[in-house]
Formats: C-alpha cells, sequence, structure tokens
C-alpha cells in the first residue's frame, strides 16, 4: 500500500509540475505587453520599461516561473496587473461564488441522480426504466448555457420568480445569495444529473447480476431488501468515481455559466483577465482549477485502491 | 475504459447492416445525423432566405409559414442561418475528430507496439492533458491565439488526440497477445508492419464508436465556445453565437434561443444515439452505459 501511495504521490507533483510549465509557456506567448496595455498605447517607451521592471516581467523566463511557482507553494499568487492587489484576495473573493455554485450543482445532480438511477434499476427493462433513459440521453445533449437561458426566460422573465443575473453578495442573507445561484446551479446540474443516473443505473444492474446477490435472494430476502442492504452500497462506489469528477467539471462549467448570469466568481474572473491580458491571474486560476482536478483524480484512485486491494498490488501494464 | 477482445468468428458486412437496421438507437439516431448533415450540405447551394443580407423591417419576427423559425434582431431568417449554422458546427467537429484520430491512434498504436519507457511516457502526458479541464484549456487556447473556427478546431482537437491514443493503447494491447499477431510475428513481419496490416483494422469499430461520442461532444465544445464569443467569427452564424445574441433579447423574442438550441440537442442526441446503437451492433460486450 504504502509503494503504491508513494508512486500515485510521485505522478501528481509529476503532473502538477508539467501541467504549471504547459501554463506558463502557454500564457507567455500571448500577444500584447502587459505593462503597455496597463499604461495605454499612448504611454511612453521609458514608462513601458520602469513597468515591466517593477512588475519583474524584464526577467529571464526561467526566474519568472520559479518566482512564480516558489510562490503559489506559499499562499503567494502574486499581484494583479490591473487591479493591483494581491491576486489570492481576487481568488479568495471569487471563490465565494463559483465554490458554493459548484457545491450547489453537484448536490442537486447527485439528489436527482441517484433516486432516479436507482428506480430505474429497479424497472430494468420496463417502459418505465426506457423513458427514464430516453429523458437522460435528452438530457446529456442539452448544452448546460442553452437550458440556462430557458431557466431565465421561465423563472426569472415570466415567473419573476429569481433573479436573471448577477450576486448580491452572502451580506445580504444566505436566501438572497442561494436566489441568485440556484437557477445558474439547476443549469449545471441537469446533464451532470443525467449522466450520473446512467452510471447509477448501470453500477445497480452490474452488481445485480453477481454471485452473492442470487445468494442472498435464494436466502428469501425480497427483491426490494437485497437492493438496499446489498447492492447499493456495492454499486455506490463507482458512483462516488463520478461524482468526484463531476465537481471537477462543475468547477470548470462555472466559467461559461457565470458568464450567462453574470456572476462575478472565478470564471467570469478568467474571461475578465484573459481580455486585459492580466497573465499572473489567468495563471493563478488555471492552475488551481488543473490542481483540483488533479488532486480530486488521486483521491478517486486512492479511494479505489482503499476499496479494490486488488488494485494496490496491480502489475504489469494495465489496458486503461 | 476496459477494452474487450474481439469475437473470433468474423462478420460479414450483411450480418452487421442486417444488425444495425433492427436496432432502434443506430437508426433513430442515423436518420436524425442524415438530416442534419443533409441541411448542413444544402446550405452550400440553398437557403429559404439570404444570411447575409439585412431586413430590418422584418425585425424580431415570430415563426411563421414565410419564416418557420421566426426572423432575428436584423430581420434575418432564423431558419436559414440555423442551416448555414450546422456546417459550420459540423465541419469544426468533424475536423477535430479527425486531428484526434490522425495523431491519437499512430501515437497509443506505437506506445502499445513499443512498451516500455515510451509507453509509461505517454500516459504519463495523457494523464497531463486529462488534467486540463477541456473547456477551460479550449477557452486558453482560443483567448490566447485569437478567436475563430480555425482556431477552436485547433482547441477541440487538441484534446481528442490523448482520448484516441488512449483507446488506440488499449484496443492495440488487447490484440498484441491473440494467436494471429503470433502468427504474423513467427512470418518474420516487423511491429511496424504487423500495426498498420493487423491491429489497425481490428480496432476500426472502436475507433468508428468513438469518434461519434467525440464528434458529439466537439459540436457542443463548439457552440459553447461561440457562445462566449471564441469559436466562429461574424458574418458566418453558429449556433453558439445565435444563443448569444439572442440572450439580450429572451424577454421579447424567445424564438431566437429557442431554435439554435434545438439544433444543437437534436444534433447531439443523434449522434449519440448512433454512437450506441453502433456500440450494441458493432461489439455488444463494448456496451457501456454514458
Amino acid at each position: 500500500m504504502i509503494h503504491y501511495l508513494a508512486k500515485k504521490l510521485i505522478f501528481t507533483a509529476l503532473t502538477l509540475w508539467v501541467a504549471s510549465m504547459v501554463i506558463f509557456a502557454l500564457l507567455e506567448i500571448v500577444p500584447g505587453d502587459p505593462a503597455q496595455l496597463m499604461l495605454g498605447f499612448n504611454a511612453s517607451a521609458d514608462a513601458v520599461a520602469q513597468l515591466r521592471q517593477q512588475l519583474g516581467l524584464d526577467l529571464p523566463l526561467p526566474v519568472r516561473y520559479f518566482t512564480w511557482i516558489s510562490g503559489l507553494l506559499v499562499g503567494d499568487f502574486g499581484v494583479s496587473y490591473t487591479y493591483s492587489v494581491p491576486v489570492s484576495e481576487l481568488i479568495g473573493e471569487r471563490l465565494w461564488v463559483s465554490l458554493p455554485l459548484a457545491f450547489l450543482a453537484l448536490v442537486l445532480s447527485t439528489a436527482i441522480a441517484i433516486p432516479v438511477g436507482i428506480f430505474s434499476a429497479s424497472r430494468h427493462g420496463t417502459r418505465t426504466d426506457t423513458s427514464i433513459m430516453a429523458f437522460t440521453q435528452l438530457g446529456i445533449a442539452i448544452p448546460n448555457f442553452w437550458f440556462a437561458l430557458l431557466t431565465v426566460y421561465i423563472f426569472a422573465i415570466w415567473l419573476q420568480l429569481v433573479p436573471a443575473g448577477g450576486f448580491p453578495g452572502w451580506e445580504d442573507g444566505l436566501v438572497k445569495g442561494l436566489k441568485s445561484l440556484i437557477l445558474p446551479a439547476i443549469a449545471l446540474a441537469l446533464p451532470q444529473a443525467a449522466i450520473l443516473s446512467r452510471v447509477t443505473r448501470s453500477a445497480l444492474l452490474d452488481v445485480m447480476g453477481e454471485d452473492y446477490i442470487r445468494t442472498a435472494r435464494a436466502k428469501g430476502l425480497s427483491a426490494r431488501s437485497v437492493l438496499w442492504q446489498h447492492a447499493l452500497r456495492n454499486a455506490l462506489i463507482p458512483v462516488l468515481t463520478i461524482m468526484g469528477l463531476q465537481f471537477a467539471f462543475l468547477l470548470a462549467g462555472t466559467i461559461i455559466i457565470e458568464n450567462v448570469f453574470y456572476l462575478p466568481g472565478l470564471g467570469r474572473l478568467i474571461f475578465q483577465a484573459i481580455t486585459q491580458r492580466d497573465l499572473i491571474v489567468v495563471e493563478s486560476v488555471v492552475i488551481l482549477l488543473v490542481a483540483t482536478v488533479i488532486l480530486i483524480n488521486l483521491l478517486v484512485d486512492l479511494t479505489y485502491a482503499v476499496v479494490d486491494p486488488r488494485l494496490r498490488h496491480s502489475v504489469g501494464r494495465s489496458t486503461t | 475504459m476496459s477494452v474487450e477482445t474481439f469475437e473470433d468468428a468474423p462478420e460479414t458486412w450483411r450480418d452487421v447492416a442486417k444488425k444495425a437496421f433492427k436496432n432502434r438507437s443506430f437508426l433513430v439516431g442515423l436518420i436524425i445525423t442524415m438530416i442534419i448533415i443533409s441541411m448542413a450540405l444544402i446550405s452550400f447551394v440553398w437557403t429559404p432566405w439570404s444570411v447575409i443580407e439585412l431586413d430590418i423591417l422584418e425585425k424580431l419576427k415570430k415563426p411563421s409559414l414565410e419564416h418557420w423559425f421566426g426572423t432575428d434582431h436584423f430581420g434575418r431568417d432564423i431558419f436559414s442561418m440555423v442551416m448555414v449554422g450546422a456546417r459550420n458546427s459540423i465541419a469544426v467537429a468533424l475536423i477535430a475528430v479527425g486531428i484526434g484520430i490522425v495523431i491519437g491512434v499512430p501515437i497509443g498504436s506505437w506506445a502499445a507496439a513499443k512498451g516500455g519507457t515510451f509507453d509509461e511516457l505517454l500516459m504519463r502526458s495523457n494523464d497531463v492533458i486529462f488534467a486540463f479541464p477541456a473547456l477551460l484549456s479550449a477557452v486558453m487556447i482560443t483567448a490566447i491565439f485569437g478567436p475563430g473556427a480555425v482556431n477552436a478546431i485547433i482547441a477541440i482537437g487538441i484534446f481528442n488526440i490523448p482520448v484516441f491514443a488512449r483507446l488506440a493503447r488499449g484496443a492495440a494491447l488487447s490484440i498484441w497477445p491473440r494467436e494471429f499477431i503470433l502468427a504474423a510475428r513467427v512470418a518474420g513481419k516487423g511491429k511496424a508492419r504487423i500495426t498498420i496490416e493487423h491491429i489497425l483494422p481490428n480496432m476500426a469499430n472502436l475507433l468508428l464508436v468513438q469518434g461519434t461520442i467525440q464528434f458529439s461532444l466537439g459540436i457542443l465544445a463548439e457552440a459553447g465556445l461561440s457562445y462566449v464569443g471564441l469559436g466562429t467569427q461574424p458574418p458566418l452564424p453558429s449556433w453558439g453565437r445565435m444563443l448569444n445574441e439572442a440572450q439580450t433579447m429572451m424577454s421579447f423574442a424567445p424564438h431566437m434561443a429557442i431554435f439554435p438550441g434545438l439544433a444543437i440537442v437534436v444534433t447531439v442526441l443523434g449522434l449519440n444515439l448512433l454512437g450506441d446503437g453502433l456500440r450494441d451492433v458493432l461489439d455488444p460486450r463494448l456496451r457501456r452505459e454514458r
């Protein structure tokens, strides 16, 4: 187990390191000089050169990469070129919108998907099952930003139950904040719920075909108690895995959804930073999201190893 | 994804076609996909109305017999724009799948044939690419290299490469230990020749199924990029950008958002059904719920 853990941790660290270099290199080739953009195109060459020096943009690339990465490790993300405030502060503020949004979407998606998946599996092969699966196919095909527009039309414009966009901040109360996040969360949750309910159904059906389930049935347990007492617990393993991966996906999905609802989250921040060539903000937000995905993948791998000892001792090449 | 070995008894194309036309998912998917592709092709020679000429007097008309999907804020016919938008979406997604196959499959097959450090390096590079949420990276790439259909293709295509590399590697690894490969090796064929002559033809089914899935994901990704202004640029219509333009007019012209969105949903649904159907038909043991 220790060998497996060490190997996974080393690979995770290596992946993070390579990803950080890719992000840094990609943003180095962005056209446009941040110093020039900050001062405007009428600024003198001297002033631009001075600002470049202040921002450390005149330093050689490896030095800048090292400064950035060593800062990241101690939580110092640098100072935003456009806002002139620490990037960590900017990210911290925006996280208060994006994180609750992603969490809310995950909760909604799970609350819809698991009961639907269980119900569908328990009616396997019937018309109800087929209809539910048809609906999930539809859910997967709907782009979340289009669904977001439709929910705005129905719930904000037509029924006027919730605001069409914007975020008042948590200072105005939890209810007001949640009201602003509910439509974006629903829009984010729908396709994920469709995928998760299919995974739940198929995991349950896989488990229901196992020998120990047949034994339980032969022992005289009813189909219902076998489902709830034996099958569900085992089927939840792949479901939890997908949920972990979906959280990372939801966090990235906020990029577009926040733009639909004009929410001041990480997604809007990254868009604004890209247009303003605020490279340090872009780099930091991207590495944060990528690190989240990598760490969630690690957690999922480790959970698998805890649950399935065969993985820890696996040798040779896998086919995945 | 685990990859099973293939049936030993070869199926003729007639058997496959017979099975395919009995599969409801395949049939519905095929019909929808053919309709959308035909619409896109017809739009090259004919559209009910011009999508470039503006007619302000006709602006924001609701759906009618004259304008089936209504008109937009410039008086352009939305049905015609949906037709032309189809060719942009299809072109972007299809070329992106092509990039994934042309680059990913040789890399994956080579890794499976060579093994060792190269294989390990490839799989770890794949992990790095998979760590980037596709949407985030597509936004980054198009923002860096400039918005436009070509950069959207590159941004989406890059993420298809590891998908196909991983698939090809997995499939090749499951084919290499089989007897007919052993026979080819005994006959003195090299790894490259075996890969081209025996491994690749045996993974064609898998590639076709995965290609359909990536195609539908590409349509969604292109729509998302165009929606935030990073995909296809004006004056060419694109489904995503039509939705962006519709956003501010939702309260008085919801039809502007409904029809381009429905076009995306129907296309993606058609491709997903086609993919599911193909999987069932070509190799039922690869059946997997998505």
